[in-house]
């Protein structure tokens, strides 16, 4: 009897919610009526969520996909061939050549779909952990050198060269310093660092671990958002599987060096997202604001230096390692340099993850990538970079995914999540929504965030209510120098940001206010 | 989960609490832990169990109260059996999240925040599942659901309800 075929099911939690689990029992219960023996892998999850759950099965000549299968196809799968490959309505040929993915540059998410996500050896062979290895080597300095050259930027929204944080923290003398992860992924539209984690969790060690190295800390924290029970679990094996194998603890791989990687769960509130306010709650606190300065990198968890990244950033880091800081700035445009892993979402017909180098334009992804809405109506208005990113209109899609490029048009590529609408949407309402959320997790402690989303919900409210009467100039502007109050005066992006959505409404679709556009221009 | 009866349980609420607090001892800044743990085994955190943490931790109660109401997850009381999340954020929106939350709410006579008198359904928003590019969607005890309309949120909750 020859080996057992290969098949794939991913493990991904948005592969689960389509009904991944059911199919992988599917299979497994035909193989063995069928008396074929079939080895199933569960995988991560390739990022092409309207072909979830995409099933693939190792031929010959290379992994071949289906999808989206539901259990109740698996029957024909199996009459077709599948295992050999064979035709079916569900085939979508070679995995590698589905346009959508052979037109990415996955450097972060090199891995994602195509290993084991909780296989050490899985993530070895697959290049992984040749970044730390080659940071044990050369030190603290080259690390930090290296990352420098690869301009990498903070990914989790504030686009801060991630090497000068590390360097900061490098040159403070402490008895402890820390790495902390900020896992707290709460905007919409996002789901790039749950990918990470679920698909490729052994990537975002590697990360913490090689940034310890650099900064001199021996101790390390994932601050995971509680809403995210697969990504948990998935942590909690590798690092697990890491200690034990001498990647984690207190000689790593042999080096005498040590590092010490905690998991830490939060607890359902959005300004956790905040670095300050995620410091507090690690603290044991109530998840409010810090001032600054001072900075993490000086006084962070705990008053220690603390160096304090995004998932995508900290996971960007064993790459440039290992093949160095100008293969991976190679990627990107002006200052944005490398790779962003975009996630588009919401109302489109192919949503999934895209990571590309910087420069790709909204229309390119919307869609060349995307195929358009998901209802078939057309795009009126896409939001990007999360509740405090602003609304864009149909004008501004050819703006190129670049931080400098969307701040010049009062916009934020935030974390790179992309949600788009079509023209049943209200942006009044979606501009009342963002003074909603701010009200709801504001974390209390300065007053324009505070007490401003609440009189900006009620104002919009009756904006709303009124709208069909006519103009209301006296509320509009009320509006706007309660948005000015809050972008100057308060003491983190929940409140200072908050106005992006609700202007960017405003001045773009301004006829869902009941002001009309010549009114709006004349302005 | 039964509701929990506040004087009869006391005992087995302090037990679990201080084991708890054992497990936790060494570990800095633990009390987010600690009170998902108790939250885990218990299904709540108690309120009368605020005392003995703040105690053990060297804190004021008014420190942990603090804490413990400042977070959405923390509850006093367990949820229903089936505790339905349905997601509000923008992405699900931009999928008709409010209209199915309107009628779900109509059909199981339920308003979000809400629990059946008879502890047998929880109905709760939550912003953001990170399931955004198959939304809308829905946590039901646990498990993830994407694409979701309203019948089949009333076969999961259905489901559900015949398993338990």
């Amino acid at each position: 009897m020859s080996s057992p075929i290969t098949v794939y099911v991913p493990r991904d939690a948005s592969a689960l919610s389509l009904g991944a689990d059911k199919v992988a029992r599917a299979i497994v219960a035909e193989a063995a009526a069928r008396n074929i023996e079939v080895r199933l892998v569960r995988n991560g999850s390739r990022g092409l969520f309207w072909l979830e759950p995409l099933v693939e099965v190792a031929t010959p000549a290379g992994r071949v996909a289906y999808g989206p299968v539901k259990a109740l196809d698996v029957g024909g799968l199996f009459d077709a061939g599948f295992l050999d490959g064979g035709e079916h309505s569900l085939g979508l040929g070679l995995t590698e050549e589905i346009d959508y993915l052979k037109r990415q540059e996955r450097l972060t998410f090199a891995r994602a779909g195509i290993t084991d996500p909780l296989s050490l050896a899985d993530y070895i062979e697959h290049d992984g952990y040749r970044g730390l290895k080659r940071a044990l080597q050369i030190g603290s300095e080259a690390i930090i050198a290296e990352v420098l050259d690869s301009g990498l930027r903070g990914r989790g929204g504030a686009a801060f060269p991630t090497g000068i944080k590390w360097r900061t923290v490098a040159g403070c003398t402490a008895a402890q310093k820390y790495i902390v992860c900020n896992a707290d992924e709460g905007d919409s539209g996002t789901f790039s660092d749950r990918m990470v984690m679920e698909d490729d969790p052994f990537v975002l060690i590697e990360g913490m671990t090689i940034a310890a190295l650099a900064v001199g800390a021996t101790e390390g924290y994932i601050y995971l958002r509680s809403e995210y029970p697969h990504a948990e679990a998935a942590l909690t094996a590798t690092i697990a599987t890491a200690y034990a194998e001498g990647y984690l603890g207190d000689d790593i791989l042999g080096s005498g060096q040590r590092f010490h990687l905690h998991l830490r769960r939060g607890a359902g509130a959005y300004v956790c997202g905040e670095e300050t306010s995620l410091l507090e709650s690690l603290e044991g606190k109530r998840g409010e604001v810090r001032p600054k300065p001072p900075l993490p990198a000086i006084e962070g968890l705990f008053g220690q230096p603390t160096v304090i990244n995004n998932v995508i950033s900290l996971a960007s880091v064993p790459i440039i390692l290992d093949k160095g800081g100008a293969y991976y700035k190679d990627y990107g445009m002006g200052r944005s340099l490398g790779t962003l892993p975009i996630q588009l979402t919401g109302n489109i017909a192919r949503g999934g993850l895209i990571e590309k180098a910087f420069g790709v334009t909204l229309r390119e992804l919307l869609y060349d990538y995307g195929g358009g809405s998901a209802t078939g109506r057309p795009i009126r208005a896409v939001q990007v970079g999360g509740p405090l990113g602003a609304y864009l209109p149909e004008s501004q899609f050819d703006t190129p995914l670049d931080y400098e490029a969307f701040a010049a048009i009062g916009a934020v590529l935030g974390h790179g999540g992309i949600v788009v609408f079509d023209d049943t949407v209200d942006l009044a309402h979606m501009a009342r929504y963002a003074m909603e959320f701010c009200a709801i997790e504001s974390c209390g402690k300065c007053t324009p965030c505070r007490i401003g989303s609440t009189r900006g919900e009620e104002l919009l409210e009756q904006i709303i209510v009124a709208r069909s009467e006519g103009p209301q100039p006296g509320r509009i502007e009320l509006l706007k120098s309660l948005c000015d109050t809050m972008l100057g005066a308060s003491l983190c992006a929940l409140g200072g940001m908050t106005p992006y959505p609700v202007l960017s409404a405003l001045n773009h679709f301004p006829e869902d206010f009941g002001v009309s556009q010549d009114a709006a221009e004349a302005r | 989960m039964a509701k929990l009866a506040p004087h009869a349980d006391l005992p087995q609420y302090q037990a679990v609490t201080r084991e708890v607090l054992a497990a936790h001892r060494d570990e800095p800044g633990a009390l987010l832990p600690i009170l998902h743990d108790i939250q885990d085994r218990l299904g709540a955190v108690p309120p009368e169990v605020l005392a003995l943490i703040a105690e053990d931790l060297c804190l004021s109660r008014a420190e942990v109260h603090g804490v413990v109401s400042f977070y959405h997850d923390f509850r006093a009381s367990p949820p229903g059996r089936v505790h339905l999340k349905l997601c509000q954020a923008e992405a699900c929106q931009s999928m008709g999240a409010k209209a199915l939350t309107a009628e779900l709410q109509e059909k199981l006579g339920l308003q979000l925040g809400e629990t059946r008198a008879d502890g047998s359904l929880t109905l709760e928003a939550v912003y953001c599942l990170g399931n955004c590019a198959c939304a809308p969607s829905a946590l039901l005890n646990g498990e993830l659901h994407g694409r979701v309309d309203v019948e089949d949120l009333l076969d999961l909750v259905e489901e559900q309800e015949a398993r338990l």
